[in-house]
């Protein structure tokens, strides 16, 4: 029975000369490994040198500021009824007349938490989302963790920083919900 | 004395035969069939007296009158006013032509009615959202501003967000008919008319919360239920409790172990047939006040049902017929002499194939 025809019978004949002295085998077997020293080399010093991540890669959630620097998030709460790991949580609350700078919406989330443990980075959140509010940044991956009270994601770190906004260059396809007529209005 | 029967009519909707006793509304006649071919109503609402005619949404095509004169009647008509005739032939939805007033109907409801279903408290129970999900069209052709007011308060529980407003008058309706004194109605007329209450007067009814469950609308909502929580997130148990004003037959909904809302029961179609008292509606909200009765029936289409699975649950028959439409069987004809495997005979291997039924 042959599964590839990359075998080789193995056999107890005799050996020539030259495959007694051993030497040409061991000088062939370092030449092999000298010349790996010269190849490409396939790994990375990870810390320090990063992949790119491509245009569509799924990393750290952020939650979009707009223009203006206010929340957009309304918590509606479709990204966690979307969610199929049930990651989201979030306490709403009603905006008062002189948050109007603060936030987008009459309602906004007070508390908004992700649980990095559970998410598993499908981008339900972001579909399901009809005010562009959560994104998974296509360049920054999920920071390692060394403590379990560091897992759970808060606004604190989720929303955007003013000084270090995340834009994501859109593909043509990609297309504003019809449901918010301001966005309709701009993209015509 | 005897008794005269009154003969019973004879109507087909949409193909199903239906009888029903003289003075039935097409709507009712309708809904005795099923909800498959029930019209649907955003302004009639059967236990109010006089409620109907407004939205427009239930519009049916009337393809034959009666026995005695089959012609067809000239236009579309609300078939939650228009009463049955003997041999009437009714088209709801296999009717293009009422497919399309559809549509335009729903455009029309929308014209001033904002799209923050992602902030309204309704979102998920609205009749509204419902009826424009099955009839309407995914995309919006306004682009003017929409009329906007400020919030009002209505009495001390109850808010008004005339913003959302289709005007159907239910609640001006149940403030006619539950309660003793109406003291809120529809102030103007046309694109200004409004619902307001008479300067500003607050509704201290004892029934007056029923406003905010036949709103089919986020227009009048829930003071203490604000923001509280989104209607997916709750779970809705039956309770009752002895309340010597009302029924106390009333839906609890559930945070966790908290009890963050209190409604009245509403039957299949939506509506209300009990309604309840201000007392149970807003100062009863701890477990202790209530008999529990089980968990309330919801349909496993709603949004209300979202994650929540029993075991015995059916599948939702939407993805069984997707994957029926969509089955591709697998090419899977390797060699497999060489891998010294004994097969076992193919009458072992059930074909099993995703059937929609």
């Amino acid at each position: 029975m042959q599964l590839t025809n990359r075998s080789v019978q193995v056999s107890n004949k005799e050996m020539t000369l030259a495959e007694k002295m051993y030497l040409p085998a061991v000088i062939s077997g370092l030449g092999i490994t000298i010349r790996h020293f010269f190849r490409k080399k396939p790994t990375i010093q990870y810390p320090e040198v990063k992949r790119y991540l491509g245009p569509i890669y799924r990393g750290l959630h952020i939650l979009k500021r707009d223009e203006q620097g206010r929340e957009r998030c309304t918590a509606c709460g479709l990204c966690a009824v979307a969610c199929p790991a049930e990651a989201i949580s979030m306490i709403a609350a009603e905006r008062q007349p002189d948050e109007k700078m603060l936030y987008r919406e009459e309602k906004y989330a007070a508390v908004y938490e992700v649980n990095m443990l559970r998410c598993i980075f499908c981008g339900l959140c972001e579909e399901a989302c009809p005010k562009q509010a959560i994104y998974l940044r296509h360049d920054r991956m999920v920071p390692v963790f060394q403590e379990r009270d560091e897992v759970i994601y808060g606004k604190d770190r989720l929303v955007e920083k003013m000084d270090d906004r995340y834009v994501r260059v859109a593909s043509s396809e990609v297309q504003a919900t019809p449901t918010e007529p301001s966005l309709t209005r701009a993209a015509t | 004395m005897e008794d005269i029967k009154p003969k019973l009519l004879k109507v087909t909707i949409d193909g199903i035969l239906v009888e029903v006793e003289p003075g039935t509304t097409i709507l009712q006649a309708a809904r005795k069939i099923g909800p498959s071919v029930a019209p649907p109503a955003m302004c009639y609402y059967q236990p109010l007296k006089g409620s109907g005619g407004k939205c427009r949404a239930c519009l049916v095509r009337v393809a034959a009158g009666s026995e005695k004169d089959p012609r067809p009647m000239p236009k579309l008509v609300a078939s939650c006013l228009t009463p049955v005739q003997d041999g009437m032939v009714v088209e709801n939805e296999t009717n293009p032509q009422v497919v399309e007033a559809r549509k335009g109907v729903v455009e029309f409801l929308l014209l001033n009615h904002p799209l923050d279903c992602p902030v309204c408290d309704q979102a998920g129970e609205c009749d509204l959202q419902n009826f424009t999900f099955d009839h309407g069209l995914a995309t919006t052709r306004y682009e003017e501003d929409r009329r906007t007011f400020e919030k009002q308060d209505i009495g001390p529980y109850v808010q008004l967000h005339m913003t959302r407003c289709i005007l159907c008058y239910r609640c001006v309706y149940t403030a006619d008919q539950i309660t003793n004194k109406r003291v809120h109605g529809v102030l103007n007329r046309g694109d200004a008319s409004e619902i307001g209450t008479y300067i500003e007067k607050a509704i201290d009814n004892d029934f007056s919360g029923n406003v905010i469950d036949v709103c089919p609308v986020g227009a009048l909502t829930d003071k203490t239920y604000r923001f509280k929580n989104r209607v997916w997130f709750t779970k809705p148990v039956d309770a009752h409790r002895d309340c010597p004003t009302c029924s106390g037959n009333v839906t609890l909904w559930y945070r966790g172990e908290e009890v963050i809302r209190v409604t009245a029961r509403k039957n299949e179609w939506g509506e209300v047939t009990e309604f309840i008292c201000n007392t149970c509606r807003f100062e009863k909200k701890k477990t202790s006040d209530w008999t529990i009765e089980g968990p309330t029936k919801i349909s496993r289409a709603s949004v209300i049902s979202a994650n929540k699975y029993r075991a015995d649950e059916i599948k939702p028959t939407f993805g069984q017929r997707l994957a029926a439409a969509e089955y591709k069987p697998i090419h899977d004809e390797r060699d497999t002499s060489q891998l010294n495997i004994r097969q076992l005979p193919p009458e072992r291997f059930v074909q099993t194939v995703p059937s929609a039924e």
